[in-house]
């Protein structure tokens, strides 16, 4: 969707209007469950889907539709679902796609908590992840199936500094006839625009840089609008009649709007994996900084990862804004503003020396959390990433020698001194 | 995505000044996207005339159906096109020849639904023409309903909205 208003106006104003009774200019939080209907008659046609309207908080709230307007606006997409963590984004979004026998083309680079998400859990609905490394181009177009819904993606990879192609995954995807979704939690709509490559659904865990602040827990799923859910069989939640509704067919009485109707109708609906408006409403003071941050952000992270670079006890770093980096080209192209905060660095002393480091350092927390304010170390072998095999970590970017920063908003050179001493001692 | 570049203050205008609407393509199945939008228009205070030769003379939501923009009795401000961009022509055609007789000032084609040889015919009669919208999209993106299902509006402003009374 072509926007008329730059995106640091949207960041401020998109979805948020004064409210009409009070005139209170900043959004409220409607912690609230329900909404009175006028008549019995308006009643139905909230439920029947006939008229704009809250029912009850589980479906839709009026603080946290305002950070979805938000995050529709700011990806340039059609509407959001926002959702009570990225996690659940993902469920959301698979829900709508996937029936059991369906199959997924997946990135090995995944976060860790998504590749088990995809490839354990997914797995109990009979919804079935080929793990493909996205990056080679020709694996992931033989991968694709007649039971294949989706190809999924994270722009830039936590935490491997992977850039992924969007322009060209976005072509094997629609001459299959299914959607490229894309995770741009680590890149946010600022540093990345996946809709303008071709990319037909977004997906965030607003929990990171969105918000900012590390205080609440949110998903989001964002439909550009422009897949056509009707081109072939494969998508029948949104192309068949839906019974719950009296048969009515989502993309035929949404047009453009479908998939985010269907989101909230059926999708949060049935699976109950709402947002709070407190964490809405966090959200939303964090994302009027956005562009503010993001710049801030990349421009510590270039800086701590040249001095990590070179390094002594260092073997390399991986972070998409360093010219050692495979990924520095797709980097220069998808993420031009600035290759984002959250890379990895591999350590000569291996296993010990990544849980040395964690334990050394002062400024950085050690927690396993990216995209916040702070500065912030994991060894995600020890942790995140200790439920995979050492071949799907290696994979994943998180062998053992590996440990995760997180580069926050502080003075740079406090950031690098602290890592000095816990390196050096 | 939405054809043409029609400004929020030029559908306010139309949808400010229009009170009757001849639907044309009403459907009598409650579950079709035309019901759905016949439905919202009348909640908002228009009067909305179904005209379907198929259901000509049944009632539609309650209003007596029409066969033809010709039939309908009274004046009407606006034709809402529901029915394919060919058909839209005659359909145009029909509201061109009858403008002065029935008080034609506006022909929407919905959704999808363009037809740019009728339009330019019917802009030449001095008719306000509109397509490939929705006007129960377009009232609810307008008065910021859209966003309450988290639909992006892109609308954008610091004025406090007027609160309106509904008794």
């Amino acid at each position: 969707m072509s926007e008329q208003f730059g995106f640091e106006t949207r960041m401020i104003h998109a979805g948020s209007r004064p409210e009409a009774v009070s005139g209170a200019r900043q959004t409220p939080i409607f912690q609230n469950t329900s909404y009175v209907f006028q008549d019995v008659d308006h009643a139905a046609d909230l439920f029947n889907l006939q008229d704009f309207g809250f029912i009850y908080s589980r479906l839709t709230n009026p603080t946290v539709s305002v950070l979805e307007e938000r995050m529709a606006s700011l990806e340039g997409g059609r509407g959001a679902t926002c959702c009570a963590s990225g996690h659940a984004a993902q469920l959301l979004i698979m829900q709508a796609l996937m029936h059991p026998g369906s199959r997924v083309v997946v990135s090995t680079k995944l976060y860790g908590g998504s590749i088990t998400q995809f490839g354990k859990t997914f797995k109990k609905f009979g919804w079935h992840g080929d793990f493909v490394d996205t990056n080679d181009l020709d694996a992931v177009d033989a991968a694709m199936t007649e039971d294949t819904k989706a190809i999924f993606v994270e722009s830039l990879a936590n935490p491997g500094g992977v850039v992924s192609d969007l322009e060209g995954l976005a072509k094997i995807a629609n001459a299959h006839g299914v959607p490229l979704i894309v995770d741009n939690t680590l890149a946010t709509p600022y540093l990345c625009r996946p809709f303008e490559w071709g990319a037909d659904i977004v997906v965030h865990s607003t929990t990171k840089y969105m918000s900012g602040n590390g205080t609440s827990l949110g998903g989001c799923v964002v439909d550009s609008g422009t897949f056509n859910w009707a081109q072939n069989n494969r998508f029948p939640s949104l192309a068949a009649p839906e019974e719950a509704y009296h048969g009515l067919i989502f993309h035929e009485t949404f047009g453009d709007m479908a998939m985010t109707a269907y989101l909230h109708a059926v999708g949060l609906r049935d699976l109950g994996a709402s947002m709070a408006p407190q964490n809405a409403f966090q959200t939303i003071l964090g994302s009027e900084t956005l562009s503010l941050r993001m710049d801030r952000h990349c421009e510590n992270a270039l800086k701590i990862a040249t001095y990590l670079e070179g390094h002594p006890a260092i073997t390399s770093v991986s972070y998409a804004g360093l010219k050692s980096s495979s990924f520095y080209d797709l980097g220069q192209k998808y993420l031009p503003k600035g290759q984002g905060a959250v890379f990895t660095a591999q350590l000569k002393g291996g296993f010990e020396a990544g849980v040395k480091l964690v334990e050394s350092v002062n400024l950085f927390s050690h927690l396993a959390n990216v995209g916040d304010a702070r500065s912030l170390v994991l060894h995600p072998a020890s942790t995140t990433h200790r439920q995979l095999t050492p071949e799907q970590r290696s994979s994943a970017g998180a062998g053992d020698d590996i440990v995760r920063l997180s580069i926050g908003l502080e003075t740079v050179e406090d950031l690098v001194r602290d890592l000095d001493q816990a390196l050096s001692t | 995505m939405a054809y043409g570049d029609y400004s929020d203050e030029h559908i306010k205008t139309i949808l400010g000044s229009v009170q009757t609407i001849a639907m044309v393509g009403a459907s009598a199945n409650p579950n079709r996207p035309s019901s759905f939008a016949m439905k919202y228009l009348r909640n908002k205070g228009y009067k909305v005339v179904p005209v379907n030769p198929g259901q000509a003379g049944k009632e539609i939501l309650g209003e007596k159906c029409y066969g033809s923009l010709e039939e309908i009795p009274h004046k009407f401000d606006m034709v809402d096109v529901f029915r394919s961009s060919e058909a839209a022509g005659p359909i145009t055609d029909d509201a061109i020849r009858l403008k002065d007789e029935k008080g034609i000032s506006v022909v929407w084609m919905q959704l999808t639904i363009i037809n740019e040889e009728a339009a330019a015919r019917a802009e030449a009669a001095g008719l306000t023409v509109i397509m490939d919208r929705c006007p129960k999209i377009e009232y609810g993106r307008l008065n910021q309903e859209l966003g309450w299902g988290g639909f992006n509006s892109g609308v954008i402003s610091a004025k406090r909205p007027k609160a309106r009374i509904v008794s």
